[in-house]
């Protein structure tokens, strides 16, 4: 295992696309998290602004770079039929990709990590000269997002993983995952079914997931924190089994 | 061009050979219907008159047949032919009701399109045609008629230390409607046809105060009931019968569930002096009669990224097996592959977004009726311009996937900028819980502003309302949007064009 962690680890790093992506996981993330906090203000008492759901939003954009991140880690062998090669040195697949599980999750970690701290500190930064009150980690809840939000991008990166582990083609795995992310959120908020709306937030990866963002007014949310967490693990997790069962399925 | 036309020929060759290329065209029309679909017999309608669901009223129809809200408070006398009022405003004040549970109270100010003027109307009928002339809380004096029209006179508000006069002639069918600080030099504001009896006389009302919070299909609104009320004197009328009662009405008013009206309007009468309150509003319905084009397009935002996946693979895959260098073999001039594949992959995915459009449009308008809606037929002028602009839309999109996807080479990449660049700026701006200012630019800068085609109701300016994308009001005409679609797509595709001279493949 560890000789195939160290393939894989030896893959990602030196393909180019890697060097660019995992900073730019940080500045979109950051980026996207610096024009919300300044786009937002509360001119009266108890405007409602959640500052950690408001600081952590860059985590809607920055997620779509790690699905690209774990995707190109599979489809990039795919389309060149190395993938091939790879499984002749190394025949138990279901390893293969779980190593490659292991280093997507430990890279969308680090960069994930150093994203949502910079998140913070553009809140910090920005915040309180915006009337809003500046999130803080020594604060549980909002600790717990800020966890939350990296464990998220990690569960993203392995949903990603998974599915193209089973789609085979980079391209369409790409548009899948964010279809599967961002479409369903919308089709929610379309219907007017207050209940079916609600059920539909409590399944979908991306409204779950980030349900451990918001640490005011909790008790409106269809679902809980780490809850939600563990329904978007169980996506991941049904990627994976997916992905692996076709990896050790069909030819390649 | 015989040769472009044998490339066209090639390309749309290649298209239609790789199944999953025509069905991935085809499953994003699918999709598209299929959810406008689920999401219209998902919506269901609901009213109460107090604790009691009732069928949702139909609202009234406007002289142009638009829905309209015609609530007020009405003193009138019948003016057969020729005519004029006069009245002088000394004063305009008001309440707003607070709701519970967070502010159970009520306090004295104005919603800024509060009006008391004077008015011409054909008869008490909700939705009959007028001619108004008023002063409002925050918008000066305005000539109103019809609903829809709307014309400024000279700004400020009323107080007895400013008073105003208002006087509305009829000569004929004309309706000339004028101004004076003093009742002696008089300014004209503007004039109108309404023809036959009308009835002559004073009103008051006032919109309701809204916030509004943002989401697909109109968001939170919440409305607080507000009151005007103003004082009139120097009324003067000629043309009516000489020395004959006001008659008076709270048109618009409806019973609440136990038969009396909830907040009536009245007026009081001392000497000269007459003073009349009122709520409601005289203007076009907004964003309160059902669901819009947007809701039933929402399959579109799952159709454009199957579309853009397609759009990318036709040409990313051409470059990784290499048969691209048998193409540009065969026709030397690369960048000419590329506008016939743009040619190919425009028409196809055009004729999809109109057939999709034009298909789930009418079939969830259906539905949504059958739901309750008591939304306005939609002309078929409307229909056929949406549906051909949504496959404007789709077609833009495809095309700025093939610039990216030449452009970049790598699919990938290419599918997360386009579906970035299309479908996340929409996402924010209606659900993002953005600022409504923040929401305007993001859909005007950015690719998604030619979602403002999926807007068929205009934005009035005399009418207080939640304009926001969420609601199906944009920033941008529907040209305007698809002007910048086009673009964001035609600096992908010279950005290609350019790359693909340069480079060896």
């Amino acid at each position: 295992m560890s000789r195939l962690l160290h393939a894989e680890w030896t893959k990602l790093r030196t393909e180019a696309a890697v060097r660019w992506l995992l900073p730019s996981i940080v500045v979109v993330t950051v980026l996207v998290s610096l024009l919300t906090v300044a786009a937002t203000s509360c001119r009266r008492e108890g405007c409602g602004v959640d500052p950690a759901a408001v600081s952590l939003a860059g985590v809607r954009l920055g997620q779509a770079l790690v699905v690209l991140l774990a995707v190109l880690t599979i489809g990039g062998e795919q389309g060149t039929g190395l993938l091939r090669t790879t499984f002749t040195v190394a025949p138990r697949r279901m390893m293969v990709l779980a190593a490659k599980a292991v280093v997507i999750g430990g890279l969308t970690l680090a960069a994930g990590t150093v994203a949502v701290l910079g998140c913070l500190v553009a809140g910090r930064a920005m915040l309180p000269g915006n009337g809003v009150a500046p999130p803080s980690l020594s604060d549980g809840p909002t600790l717990r997002a800020a966890v939350g939000s990296v464990l998220y991008l990690v569960l993203i990166g392995l949903l990603a993983l998974g599915v193209a582990a089973a789609i085979r083609d980079s391209t369409a795995s790409v548009g899948a995952v964010l279809a599967l992310l961002y479409a369903v959120p919308l089709v929610a908020a379309a219907i007017n079914d207050a209940e079916l709306q609600r059920t539909l937030r409590r399944f979908a990866p991306m409204t779950a997931g980030l349900a451990v963002q918001v640490t005011t007014g909790a008790d409106d949310l269809p679902i809980g924190g780490w809850a939600g967490l563990a329904v978007l693990a169980a996506w991941s997790a049904a990627s994976l089994i997916c992905g692996a069962l076709l990896l050790h399925h069909r030819d390649c | 061009m015989r040769d472009f036309g044998r490339l066209v020929r090639a390309e749309w060759t290649k298209f239609r050979t790789v199944r999953g290329w025509v069905l991935g065209t085809v499953a994003a029309a699918v999709v598209t219907v299929l959810l406008g679909l689920f999401v219209a017999s998902n919506s269901i309608s609901s009213c109460s008159n107090g604790t009691v669901d009732i069928e949702c009223p139909t609202p009234p129809v406007g002289p142009d047949g638009e829905p309209v809200r015609d609530k007020f408070f009405f003193v009138h006398q019948r003016l057969a032919v020729d005519g004029a009022i006069t009245v002088r405003v000394t004063s305009m004040t008001g309440l707003i009701t607070y709701p519970p549970p967070n502010h159970d109270q009520i306090v004295p100010g104005l919603v800024e399109w509060a009006k008391a003027g004077v008015i011409a109307k054909a008869g008490t009928a909700e939705g009959s045609r007028y001619v108004a002339l008023m002063v409002t809380a925050e918008h000066g004096v305005r000539m109103q008629h019809d609903f829809i029209h709307d014309t400024a006179g000279k700004p400020a508000a009323v107080s007895a230390g400013a008073p105003r006069w208002l006087r509305l002639t009829r000569v004929g069918a004309v309706l000339t409607g004028e101004e004076s600080p003093d009742g002696a030099t008089w300014t004209r504001v503007g004039s109108a046809t309404l023809p036959g009896a009308v009835e002559l006389g004073l009103f008051v009302t006032s919109p309701s105060d809204l916030t509004v919070s943002g989401g697909v299909g109109g968001g939170a609104v919440q409305a607080r009931l507000a009151t005007a009320t103003a004082t009139f004197d120097h009324v003067g009328l000629t043309g009516t019968t000489p020395g004959g009662a006001w008659a008076r009405a709270d048109i618009g008013a409806e019973p609440g569930p136990a038969g009396t009206v909830h907040h009536p309007g009245g007026v009081e009468q001392a000497g000269g002096v007459l003073t009349v309150s009122g709520n409601g509003d005289i203007a076009p319905l907004v964003g309160e009669s059902g669901p819009g084009v947007q809701l039933v397009l929402i399959g579109l935002v799952i159709g454009l990224i199957v579309v853009i996946v397609v759009a990318v693979l036709f040409v990313t895959s051409e470059l990784r097996r290499g048969l691209i260098g048998v193409t540009l073999l065969a026709s030397p001039q690369r960048v000419r592959i590329l506008a016939a594949k743009a040619v190919v992959l425009g028409a196809v995915t055009f004729v999809a977004g109109t057939a999709a459009a034009a298909l789930v449009i009418p079939l969830a308008w259906g539905v949504l009726r059958g739901n309750g809606f008591r939304q306005p037929e939609l002309p078929l002028s409307t229909l056929a311009r949406v549906a051909t602009e949504a496959g404007l839309l789709v077609a833009g999109t495809a095309l700025l996937a093939l610039g990216l996807g030449a452009l970049v080479r790598r699919g990938s990449a290419a599918v997360g900028i386009a579906v970035a660049a299309v479908v996340l700026p929409y996402l924010a701006a209606v659900i993002g819980g953005l600022s409504t200012a923040a929401s305007d630019w993001l859909l005007r800068l950015t690719p998604a502003a030619a979602f403002a085609i999926q807007q068929v109701a205009p934005e009035y300016a005399h009418v207080l309302a939640s304009y926001t994308p969420g609601s199906g009001y944009y920033p941008l005409p529907a040209w305007g949007g698809l002007a910048v679609l086009a673009a964001y797509a035609a600096l992908a595709l010279g950005l290609a064009s350019a790359r693909l001279g340069r480079s060896d493949v």
